[in-house]
C-alpha cells in the first residue's frame, strides 16, 4: 500500500468573494505523478498554488480547510517552511535573470543566505542539473546568465532550482504550455525520473499529456473535484458524465 | 487603374510632406540645446584653467581667481542631499510598486506627484522655515546658526525625492510578477525577495533615476538662495553658509565686474558639462547593467 504524502481536507479557496475552489478532498500518494486537469478557470491552478501557500500572495485571496503534508497541516505552518518542502515550477520559465546558471540552481540556498562550502555547492549543482538532464548541455557554461538558455532549457533549469532544495513534493503549473514540442517531451521524460525521489503534482490542460505522464488524474470542474482516479481508469472508463464530456472534447 | 493613379500620387506626396514636417520639427527641438551649448562653451571654456579649479574668487579688481569654493560646496551639498534622499526614495519606490492598489499607496503616489510639481523656490522657503529660521533663533542642541549648507541639502533632497521614488517605482513595476513568485516559491521571506531578487533586477533603472535626480538638482539655485546662502571663502562646515555653483553663477553674473562675469561663465560651463556627463553616464549604465529578462 502506498503512503499518502499530501491530503487535502475540505479545502476552499477564494478571491475576495469569488469561491474558486470548493470543498476539495484529495489524497496524493507518495512517489506518484498526479495530473490535475480541467477547463480554464476551473480552479486547478488555484488549488495547486494553495498547496504551497502561494495562493495567499495575491491580494484578497483567502483559503479555508486543511492541507496535510506528512500529517502536518501546511495551513498552520509558516509559509516559508512549506515552500522549502514543496517546490514549484511555473508556467513560464522564470530563472533569475541576474544570476548565472550555477547560481540559479543554488538560488534557494544563496538567496536565503545559507552558506555552503564550495564542494557542497558544486555537488548540488551537478546533481540537480543531472536530474533534469541539463548537466551535459550546460556544464561548460555555468557562469553564463540563466536567461542565456533556450526556453526548454530554462524550464529544466527552473526544475533543477526546485529540485536542489530537496523538497518532498514538486508542483508544476502547466510546465510545458510555453514550450515547443521537443522541449515538452524532454520535460515529460523527466517526470518519470523525478518521481523516484519526489511526488509530482502537475496542472495541465493538455489531456494527452495527463494521459502520458501521470499515474493518477484529478478532474476539476467549476471549482469542484469531480473525479479522481487512476489515469488509465479515468481515460477509459470515467464515472462522471462531466469527465466523460471533457475527455471526449464536448466542452473545453 | 489609370483613374486611381493620381489620388495615389497625391497621397504619396502628402505623406512625404508630412514626413518632412516631422523631421524639421524634430530637429528644431535640438537647435536651442545646440545654441546654449555652443554659446556657453565658447564663453566659458577660455576662462577655465588649473587656477580656476584650485583658487577661490579674488577680490574685485584683482584678475584671476577660481571657483574652488563653489565646486567643493556643490559637491558636498549634493552628496548630503543624495544621502538623505536616495534611501528614502528607493524605499518609497519599493513600497509603491509592491502595494500598487492599497489606499496608502494611492495617496502617497498623489502626494509625490504634487511634490514633484512644487516650485523649487517654495521648497527653499520651506527649508528656510524648518531649519534656517529655528536654528537662527533658538538653535538646535547648541547649534545656533542661520544659513547653513545642511539646510540647502535638505531643500535639494526634497526636490530629489519624487524623482527617485517614481523612477524606482516605474522600474520595479515593469519586472514580471513571475520573478517575485520564483523567489517566494523557493521559500524566500519578503525582504529577501525584495533585496535579492527585485532590486538587483531593477538596479539599472533605479541607478539611472538616482543619477537623473542628481543632474536635476545640480543646477537648482532657488532653494539654495535662502538656505546655503553662498560664501566667498572655502568652507567645509555643513553647519555654516557654503558656496555652490548655481549660487556663484547667480551672484557673479549679476555683478557689475568683468572678472566676476568671467568666473560665472566658467562656472556655467563646468555645471553644464557636469549635467551632460551625468546624463551620458546614465545612458551607459542603463545599457550596461540592464538585466535581460
Amino acid at each position: 500500500m502506498e503512503s499518502t504524502i499530501v491530503r487535502s481536507v475540505d479545502y476552499n479557496a477564494y478571491f475576495g468573494t469569488n469561491h474558486v475552489v470548493k470543498n476539495v478532498n484529495i489524497e496524493i500518494p507518495k512517489n506518484n505523478v498526479i495530473a490535475v486537469m480541467g477547463p480554464s478557470g476551473c480552479g486547478k491552478t488555484t488549488f495547486l498554488r494553495g498547496i504551497n501557500r502561494m495562493h495567499e500572495l495575491i491580494p484578497g485571496a483567502t483559503a479555508k480547510g486543511k492541507i496535510m503534508l506528512d500529517n502536518e497541516d501546511v495551513m498552520e505552518m509558516h509559509p516559508i517552511f512549506v515552500r522549502l518542502k514543496i517546490g514549484m515550477v511555473f508556467q513560464r520559465p522564470n530563472p533569475f535573470p541576474n544570476l548565472s546558471i550555477y547560481d540559479n540552481v543554488i538560488a534557494g540556498y544563496k538567496l536565503n543566505g545559507i552558506k555552503l562550502p564550495k564542494a557542497d555547492k558544486d555537488k548540488i549543482v551537478e546533481q540537480s542539473l543531472t536530474k533534469v538532464a541539463l548537466w551535459n548541455e550546460v556544464k561548460d557554461q555555468l557562469t553564463k546568465k540563466g536567461t542565456f538558455l533556450s526556453g526548454g532549457q530554462q524550464q529544466r533549469l527552473c526544475i533543477a532550482r526546485a529540485v536542489a532544495m530537496e523538497p518532498e513534493v514538486l508542483l508544476f503549473d502547466e510546465p510545458t504550455s510555453a514550450l515547443d514540442p521537443i522541449s515538452t517531451s524532454t520535460v515529460e521524460e523527466l517526470f518519470h525520473d523525478l518521481k523516484k525521489n519526489y511526488t509530482l503534482i502537475i496542472v495541465t490542460h493538455n489531456m494527452q499529456q495527463a494521459a502520458r505522464v501521470s499515474d493518477k488524474t484529478a478532474f476539476f470542474y467549476m471549482g469542484e473535484l469531480v473525479e479522481y482516479d487512476d489515469t488509465k481508469l479515468m481515460f477509459t472508463n470515467p464515472r462522471d458524465t462531466r469527465t466523460q464530456n471533457y475527455i471526449t472534447g464536448r466542452f473545453s | 487603374m489609370k483613374a486611381s493613379n493620381s489620388p495615389v500620387k497625391f497621397r504619396i506626396g502628402k505623406s512625404g510632406f508630412f514626413k518632412g514636417v516631422i523631421i524639421t520639427l524634430a530637429f528644431s527641438c535640438v537647435i536651442p540645446l545646440l545654441f546654449i551649448l555652443a554659446y556657453i562653451i565658447k564663453s566659458g571654456i577660455t576662462k577655465i584653467n588649473w587656477n580656476f579649479f584650485v583658487n577661490v574668487p579674488k577680490p574685485v579688481g584683482e584678475p584671476g581667481g577660481g571657483i574652488a569654493n563653489a565646486l567643493l560646496g556643490s559637491a558636498m551639498i549634493i552628496l548630503v542631499a543624495a544621502i538623505i534622499a536616495i534611501p528614502i526614495g528607493i524605499m518609497g519606490g519599493i513600497f509603491l510598486s509592491e502595494n500598487r492598489k492599497s489606499k496608502v499607496a494611492y495617496w502617497a503616489r498623489l502626494c509625490i506627484d504634487i511634490l514633484q510639481g512644487v516650485p523649487s523656490i517654495v521648497i527653499g522657503i520651506v527649508a528656510y522655515f524648518w531649519l534656517v529660521k529655528p536654528s537662527a533663533f533658538w538653535g538646535f542642541f547648541g547649534w545656533k546658526q542661520g544659513f547653513s549648507a545642511i539646510s540647502g541639502s535638505l531643500a535639494l533632497a526634497i526636490m530629489m525625492l519624487p524623482i527617485v521614488v517614481r523612477s524606482t517605482e516605474e522600474t520595479l513595476k515593469l519586472l514580471p510578477d513571475s520573478l517575485r513568485e520564483a523567489g517566494f516559491a523557493l521559500g524566500l521571506p519578503f525582504h529577501r525577495v525584495i533585496l535579492k531578487v527585485v532590486v538587483p533586477c531593477g538596479v539599472s533603472g533605479i541607478l539611472s533615476g538616482v543619477m537623473l535626480s542628481v543632474a536635476r538638482i545640480a543646477g537648482e539655485t532657488a532653494p539654495l538662495l535662502f538656505t546655503a546662502f553662498g560664501n566667498s571663502y572655502l568652507s567645509t562646515n555643513m553647519g555654516k553658509p557654503m558656496q555652490s555653483l548655481p549660487l556663484l553663477i547667480f551672484n557673479y553674473a549679476t555683478s557689475p565686474y568683468n572678472d566676476w562675469h568671467d568666473l560665472a561663465w566658467g562656472a556655467s560651463c563646468i555645471l553644464l558639462m557636469f549635467v551632460l556627463v551625468l546624463n551620458i553616464f546614465t545612458k551607459i549604465i542603463t545599457r550596461r547593467w540592464k538585466v535581460q529578462l
